[in-house]
This record gives C-alpha cells, sequence and structure tokens, in this order.
C-alpha cells in the first residue's frame, strides 16, 4: 500500500535550498552546457524571420547599409568632417550601436517573449538569454558585409595616418591592432547576457520597465557618440573648463562603442575604456547573479 | 537512482493585474485553488502543503477536478516552478509533455520541432539526429514531417511530442491530458514504448481523466482536490474513492478484455 510511502519520507536535506547563489551559478553554467540548444535556436530564428522572402538575410545588411550611408551623408556636411574617415566612423558606430540596442530592448523582454517555453519545459532561464544574444551577434555578423565594403572603398584613406575633423586628433590608421576589436566584442557581449539577466527579471516583474526603457534606449543613442565624435566635446571644452568631456565620459555605452569601434576604424584605444568596460562586467555581473539568485525561481510564476 | 521528493510545497501564484472587485467574484467560485493575499499583491494558492516520494517503477496516476492543480503538480515535479514554501528535490532527466501547442513553433518544420524538443530535454543535435528515423517511423507522420506544424492536427502533434519523449528514454516522464488526442491505433503502439520505458525503471506521472488510460498505465494514484494531495494510494481505491463507485467492475461488466492487467492497487 502507497498510503504508507509518507512514513519513510526522506528529511528534506538542508541542501536543497532554492535561493542561493550555488544554483544561481549552475543556471549559468548549465545554460553553457546547453550551447547547442541555443546555438540552434539563435539561427533557426534569423532563418525564421525571413521565411518565404525573396533575399532574405539580405535584409539585414541593405537596411545598415542604407542608414549608414544616408547619415554618413548627413552628418559628415553637418559637423565639417572629411567623408572617407567619417563614413566609416558612422557605419562601425551604427553596427556596435545596434548590436546593444537590439540586446536592450529585447532583453528586457526575454523572459516574457519565451512564456510558453518556460511553462512548459524545465531549463535554466539563462537559455533564453544566451538564445538572444547569439541572435544578436549573428545580425551583427550580417552587418559585418558592411564594415568590410566600407573598409574596401575607404582604405586609401584609413591605412595611413588621417584626421576625422580638421582640429581632430591625428589617428595612427590601420594596423594589425584591428584585432583588438575580438577581444573587445567579447567583453561587450559578455556585458549583454548581465544586461539582459538583470532587465530581464526585473522587466517580468514589472511591466512597465519594458517601454521605459525602450522610450530612454533613443535618447542614450543621441548621447552617445556614435554620429558625432567624442573630439568635438573638446574643441568646445578649450578655455571653457571640461565638463563638456564628460557628456561622453560618464555615459558608459560610449566605452563599449569605443572598444569595438576603435580598432576596427584604426583609432588609438586609450585605456581608460578598457578600465571602464571591465569595472561594469564586474559590477553588473555581481549585479545579475544577485537577482539571479533571489528571482530565479520566480521567473517561472511571473511570466 | 530516479527519485522526486517534496516536502511540505506550496505553490502561490502572484496575481499583479486582478482588480479586488473580479476577485471577489473569482472567490466564490468553487473551482480552481485558493485565493490568499498577503501583502498588497492578490495570491492563487494553487498547491499546498503537498509532500511526496516517488521512486523509480512508479507509475501514478493524477486525478481529480479542473483545477484541482494536476498540472501545476505536474510543473512541480518537473521542476519548472520551485516551491514558494517547502522543498522539492528531483533526481533524473525529466521530459514533460504539458500542452503541445507549446515548445512547439507552429511555422518551422516536424523536423525541426524534433531537433528543438529534443535539443530542450538534453540531447545532443548528433543523438536526435540519430534518432528522427526512428520518431518518424513511430509517427507516422511521413513527409509531413517536413511540412509546417501549423498544417498539424491536434493528434499528429501528441504523435510528434510522444515520439520525440519516449525515443529519448528519459527517467522521468510527465504526462498532461492532452495525450488523449490520439486515435485508439496509435495509442496501442505508444502504450508499447510507455510500457518499456516504465519498464527500464522510469518514473510515470499521468493525469488523465480517463479510466482505461490510467488502468493502463498506472498502479497507484494521487487524488487533487482544491490544491492538497486528498489521497495517496492503490489505483483502485484512490478512484473508486474519487468516483464514489468502482469504476474497474464496470469495466468488467463492458468487456471482459485483459485490461486491467496492469493493475496492481491491491
Amino acid at each position: 500500500m502507497q498510503a504508507t510511502s509518507t512514513l519513510e519520507h526522506p528529511e528534506a536535506p538542508p541542501a536543497v535550498k532554492s535561493r542561493s547563489f550555488k544554483r544561481a551559478f549552475a543556471d549559468v553554467r548549465e545554460a553553457w552546457d546547453h550551447r547547442e540548444l541555443w546555438g540552434h535556436l539563435g539561427w533557426q530564428d534569423i532563418k525564421q524571420r525571413y521565411r518565404r522572402s525573396v533575399i532574405g538575410p539580405l535584409w539585414i545588411t541593405i537596411s545598415m547599409a542604407t542608414t549608414a550611408l544616408a547619415l554618413g551623408l548627413l552628418y559628415s556636411v553637418l559637423l565639417g568632417a572629411e567623408l572617407p574617415a567619417f563614413l566609416p566612423y558612422i557605419t562601425v558606430g551604427f553596427i556596435v550601436w545596434n548590436f546593444i540596442l537590439g540586446c536592450v530592448t529585447e532583453g528586457t523582454d526575454v523572459f516574457i517573449a519565451n512564456e510558453g517555453l518556460i511553462k512548459h519545459l524545465p531549463a535554466p532561464i539563462t537559455i533564453h538569454v544566451m538564445r538572444m544574444v547569439w541572435r544578436q551577434v549573428l545580425f551583427l555578423a550580417h552587418n559585418l558585409v558592411v564594415y568590410v565594403i566600407v573598409m574596401l572603398i575607404f582604405i586609401g584613406t584609413l591605412s595611413e595616418p588621417y584626421r576625422m575633423t580638421k582640429e581632430g586628433p591625428l589617428q595612427p590608421g590601420l594596423s594589425w591592432e584591428v584585432l583588438l576589436a575580438v577581444p573587445g566584442f567579447v567583453l561587450l557581449a559578455v556585458n549583454a547576457v548581465w544586461v539582459a539577466l538583470l532587465f530581464g527579471v526585473i522587466s517580468t516583474r514589472f511591466r512597465d520597465i519594458p517601454p521605459v526603457v525602450n522610450s530612454f534606449i533613443n535618447l542614450v543613442f543621441f548621447m552617445t557618440p556614435i554620429v558625432w565624435d567624442a573630439s568635438i566635446l573638446q574643441k568646445f571644452a578649450q578655455g571653457q573648463g571640461s565638463w563638456r568631456v564628460l557628456i561622453a565620459e560618464l555615459n558608459p555605452v560610449y566605452h563599449f562603442v569605443e572598444i569595438v569601434r576603435a580598432p576596427l576604424l584604426g583609432h588609438r584605444v586609450d585605456w581608460h575604456h578598457w578600465a571602464i568596460a571591465g569595472g561594469f562586467t564586474v559590477v553588473g555581473w555581481v549585479l545579475a547573479l544577485v537577482i539571479l539568485r533571489n528571482y530565479r525561481a520566480r521567473v517561472s510564476y511571473w511570466v | 537512482m530516479v527519485s522526486i521528493d517534496v516536502w511540505n510545497a506550496s505553490v502561490d501564484f502572484p496575481i499583479f493585474d486582478a482588480k479586488s472587485r473580479s476577485l471577489k467574484k473569482l472567490a466564490l467560485g468553487k473551482v480552481g485553488g485558493k485565493i490568499g493575499s498577503e501583502g498588497r499583491v492578490p495570491i492563487i494558492e494553487a498547491l499546498h502543503d503537498i509532500s511526496l516520494s516517488l521512486k523509480d517503477g512508479d507509475r501514478v496516476g493524477l486525478v481529480g477536478h479542473n483545477g484541482a492543480g494536476k498540472s501545476t503538480l505536474l510543473r512541480l515535479l518537473a521542476g519548472i516552478y520551485e516551491p514558494t514554501r517547502g522543498h522539492s528535490r528531483i533526481v533524473g532527466k525529466v521530459a514533460p509533455v504539458f500542452d503541445l501547442g507549446v515548445g512547439m513553433d507552429p511555422e518551422i518544420s516536424g523536423y525541426e520541432n524534433i531537433m528543438i524538443r529534443g535539443l530542450f530535454l538534453g540531447m545532443t543535435r548528433k543523438q536526435m539526429e540519430a534518432r528522427v528515423d526512428d520518431i518518424a517511423e513511430f509517427t507516422e507522420l511521413g513527409d509531413y514531417l517536413q511540412m509546417p506544424l501549423r498544417t498539424y492536427s491536434t493528434g499528429m502533434r501528441v504523435r510528434l511530442a510522444l515520439g520525440v519523449v519516449t525515443s529519448i528514454n528519459p527517467e522521468i516522464l510527465l504526462l498532461d491530458e492532452g495525450i488523449g488526442a490520439v486515435d485508439a491505433a496509435f495509442m496501442a503502439k505508444a502504450r508499447d514504448r510507455l510500457k518499456d520505458l516504465v519498464a527500464r525503471s522510469g518514473l510515470l506521472v499521468f493525469a488523465n481523466h480517463s479510466d482505461e488510460f490510467l488502468a493502463e498505465f498506472c498502479d497507484t494514484a494521487i487524488w487533487m482536490d482544491e490544491g492538497h494531495v486528498k489521497m495517496h494510494g492503490g489505483l483502485r481505491e484512490v478512484l473508486t474513492a474519487y468516483k464514489g463507485f468502482d469504476p474497474f467492475e464496470r469495466m468488467h461488466q463492458h468487456d471482459e478484455t485483459p485490461v486491467l492487467s496492469g493493475n496492481g492497487g491491491e
């Protein structure tokens, strides 16, 4: 008779605590072990978006190319910059920004959008974040085609020392340092994961967060040196005190854009960008792990 | 060693968007979990003080009215919901088959869905590729596997989902009610596989309203009522208490086929 089974029921071991850093780490680690799953799902997302369209994923590339071209032409006139130097600058800035934008806006939505999967299949919640970030990486890979084309066109200017604007600092030009973009991007992607985890969990509980983030992200775009150059601030700052420089320096997004963008353009990367980006990585992951520890198990209740 | 242990576990859902007026109406109803309020957010106590111990070889039927907490209990056992109070420990590879529409993308083909479901259940791509033919043969879907899932009928989706979970040798199989949507011929086929699965010292928890299905697969049963385990014991006992009559006697009267051979309630 099974009714007696409660008598021989083992005592609850103290180890089965739901809220522990061990479980939070396990969630991230298991998500990494499932990389075949989110790798597959990320690809599927891209294929899915362009199913039944004729030129398919090329649309991602085309839309990036037109935006970069139009804004490059416009802003090089507005800011009095050299087109051969400025068009690549805007192109790369846009490619990196698009990655950040995608990770932040889709990151707030990441668990809400995956409600069905979360409620029906037991899996670490970090999987959904990894899938989203991987999808954004694939988008970025599509956009790199635009970078390569622009580089081929303007290689004459960029391969030797050049200035973006007449008063701007002299940049060393493209060299092997272009490879520094790889660790820069890896650091950016690592940060994308914690941002999506943190904002994702909070947004699942407080549904006001996604619209708030979506409206502020535009402001961040204009505050970040993407269509304009940070050296402009220095120009205005001369003799006036240097507080204007802080407009860019206090913006964490600027530092992340810079560690990826500068090597790709043959710009000198100031070490302080790396230091600040590294600091953000540590602080952000600590925050995300605390949130993961306390609310990981609540996500399936909240979605 | 496969096991599921649950100690005094409760599952409370916070309802953030409920208005107090409509809540009053809900509280008067008889269906569903108890609605309480802790602080400002109303909560639904879907499961209350559940203690269970299931071991390998257990074949448990889950009965109860709509809203008694059967599906929530299955999700608790799957590890999808961690108890809000109390503890749970699940040892073994879990394969749930709940709502058949979810976890499957309607726009992609049956093959792709097999792959994704398999990966979610902890298989590698290679392992799944090796099994795809077997699943295709078992589900009898043939060329339909190339079609997007939205063209499938409910029964075809059940076939696909059952094909995947039974092919990957899970240690713990959790089945919700949707399984009934397949025809008798396919059920007979699935029955063999499910029995195999249980025989390989797996653990099965099966929520269903059909006495025949329960008699077929389960030997013990849990009767859920208003989020509590009202009764846990032999299948026949529990069903008799739940229905108010012994369903097995009636089944005997209808036909004498040895459908009850799997019944180990007494």
